[in-house]
């Protein structure tokens, strides 16, 4: 069942690799110690794309929050290119479920976020305008979150993350609340922006097409303390087509792996 | 259609037409009406003699005149200026209602004395007042906005910084919470002995009890706003590389402002209250002085002149907070027009 990672583009890398090693992790609830992550092994080729599907509160979001360095592991190591991860760092940037646009700020100065928060904005202005040419909404850039849709806001967000020049993007569900027809548009978009860029992308989702349709990997996760499940490559070229005959057998089988044979 | 939803349906027009056709009667006679109110001021002031010794009756009645005349002449060169007259066409029942107002008061102090005297004066009394005294008035006026806004901006400063500091920092919170916790609703005025004691001048220590009265309430909203800016912003910029500074200034602050102006409201209102007592128990300048000082010589007219100016002073301070407030959060729907 476990594939060999494969890089299934052929452009220039310019990601990082990550390697997890022994990764447990584990919160206080109530005074009693709540085990999330058990033991997780994974490495993540430079340029991959890899989605980890999982079970609603299984601990995908949790293993995002300690790749980018927002919190320290109960247990394990999280490496980066060789070196370990000890907190944020701009290299790794992660989009939210929520876009969580500062309200105060335009569309502009939200994507400038990160350039302003190293001092690097005065040199960089061009790049602001050119992410947000990027992801399509450089006549808002004078516009403030309050008055985006959903989708518009999701995609400044992504904007945010993508002026840092990220080695390591981290999606956290990040069309979990688009409609359905958005988010169609945006997996394209982001797989766009991906094979154009060449960082290593870590998707966290819970919707198994938009796994398939995106990743050249999926690594399928247990319930709660998770642990690695199976590791399949998905060696297809893009843009994916659902109906295609090898990803509903991939689907099927992921399916399986999560207990819900009886669907299909 | 049955009959009911057909009559249901028509309703609308039908009520629009009533309106169009009484509306311009009803607009003239209300023109009328309020010039009429105006002349009947003037007609009171200067047909009845006074029951005491008021100055400024024939300047109240040549006033009242000029306002009279006012919606009579916007309505006939109105389309010289559409604005202006579309303003005085709003106001025009205010117009009345203040002409028959002031004629009634003109009618029940100066001439009939039908209110006891001398504690309501009559209208030109006032208008003497601000013709005549206008100079201690303006020096009084003065005084007591200097003495706000140094303590206001003092106090609204000092808890502001306190409520960022108890909002970001354990150990200032450990130190200054129980402390704040006890003096924090304590009424500023029950410091007043104290205060007027302790300080090198009343003066001061009446900066000092404004500044206590508004520092408490921004403290406290602006560390409940600190306290509840969503995690997921200080994720977002530690991602980024954001310093502490930057998580402070740019993501705390500004998160937290929209709760900090609530303070500022709640702190500017509760300082009128001290600044008025202050003024009047220590402080030998103010509006509050003044109204001491006139209650004294039971100079009742000035006391009414500084009460009107003292109300405008306090609205302005608010208007003005409101003005600012829209523009630093001008990000926001407005919700409230003061």
């Amino acid at each position: 069942m476990v594939s060999a990672a494969s890089l299934a583009t052929d452009r220039g890398v310019a990601g990082a690799s990550l390697e997890i090693r022994r990764l447990s992790h584990e919160f206080t609830f109530e005074g009693a110690p709540l085990p999330v992550l058990s033991s997780i092994d994974l490495h993540v080729e430079r340029g991959e794309f890899v989605a980890l599907l999982g079970p609603s509160g299984c601990g995908k979001s949790t293993l995002l929050r300690l790749v980018a360095g927002l919190e320290p592991p109960s247990e394990g190591k999280i490496f980066t290119e060789g070196k370990p991860i000890l907190g944020p760092h701009p290299s790794r940037v992660v989009v939210f479920q929520d876009p969580t646009l500062y309200p105060w700020r335009n569309v502009w100065d939200n994507v400038a976020l990160g350039l302003e928060a190293r001092g690097t904005l005065k040199r960089r202005r061009p790049r602001v305008d050119e992410t947000l040419r990027l992801v399509g909404l450089a006549s808002f850039a004078k516009a403030y979150p309050h008055q985006l849709s959903g989708g518009m806001a999701q995609r400044v967000a992504l904007a945010r993350a993508l002026v840092n020049d990220p080695e390591l993007l981290i999606l956290d569900e990040p069309l979990g609340k688009l409609d359905s027809l958005t988010r169609l548009t945006m997996q394209g978009e982001i797989v766009n922006l991906w094979r154009n860029a060449g960082f290593t992308t870590l998707l966290v989702t819970h919707d198994i097409e938009e796994a398939l349709l995106m990743a050249t990997r999926v690594v399928v996760l247990s319930e709660r303390p998770a642990v690695i499940k199976a590791d399949i490559a998905i060696d297809k070229p893009y843009p994916r087509n659902r109906g295609d005959a090898e990803l509903v057998a991939k689907r099927r089988e992921i399916l399986g792996l999560l207990g819900f044979e009886a669907v299909w | 259609m049955s009959p009911i939803v057909e009559r249901l349906a028509s309703r609308p027009t039908r009520v629009g037409d009533w309106a169009a056709s009484r509306k311009a009667p009803i607009r003239l006679a209300l023109t009328l009406a309020a010039s009429a109110s105006w002349f009947l001021l003037a007609l009171v002031t200067l047909r009845w003699p006074d029951v005491g010794d008021w100055g400024r009756g024939p300047e109240l009645a040549a006033g009242a005149i000029f306002i009279g005349v006012a919606p009579i002449a916007v309505r006939a060169l109105g389309g010289f200026w559409p604005s202006g007259a579309a303003r005085v066409r709003r106001a025009t029942p205010w117009l009345l209602a203040l002409g028959v107002f002031f004629s009634v008061w003109q009618a029940s102090t100066a001439k009939f004395a039908w209110l006891p005297q001398p504690f309501f004066p009559p209208p030109h009394a006032i208008l003497e007042v601000f013709t005549d005294d206008w100079a201690k008035l303006l020096q009084s006026v003065v005084a007591s906005i200097k003495l706000e806004l140094l303590g206001f901006a003092l106090g609204a400063c000092t808890g502001f910084v306190v409520g960022v500091l108890l909002g970001r920092s354990r150990a200032f919170g450990y130190w200054v919470h129980p402390i704040m916790r006890l003096i924090g609703p304590l009424p500023a005025i029950a410091w007043l002995p104290i205060a007027f004691y302790a300080f090198p001048s009343s003066w001061s220590a009446s900066i000092f009890l404004i500044g206590l009265t508004t520092g408490f309430p921004v403290a406290v909203l602006t560390w409940s706003g600190v306290a509840s800016v969503n995690s997921a912003y200080y994720d977002v910029a530690r991602t980024l590389g954001a310093s502490r500074a930057f998580l402070i200034f740019k993501v705390a602050i500004p998160a937290a402002l929209p709760h900090v102006f609530v303070g500022l409201f709640m702190g500017l209102g509760a300082s009128f209250a001290v600044l008025v007592t202050a003024e009047m128990m220590g402080v030998k300048a103010g509006l509050g002085f003044y109204l001491q000082w006139a209650q004294g010589w039971a100079a009742y007219a000035n006391m009414y002149a500084a009460l009107l100016v003292m109300s405008l002073m306090c609205t302005g301070f608010i208007s003005l907070l409101f003005k600012i407030r829209d523009r630093v959060l001008s990000y926001q729907k407005a919700d409230l027009k003061w």
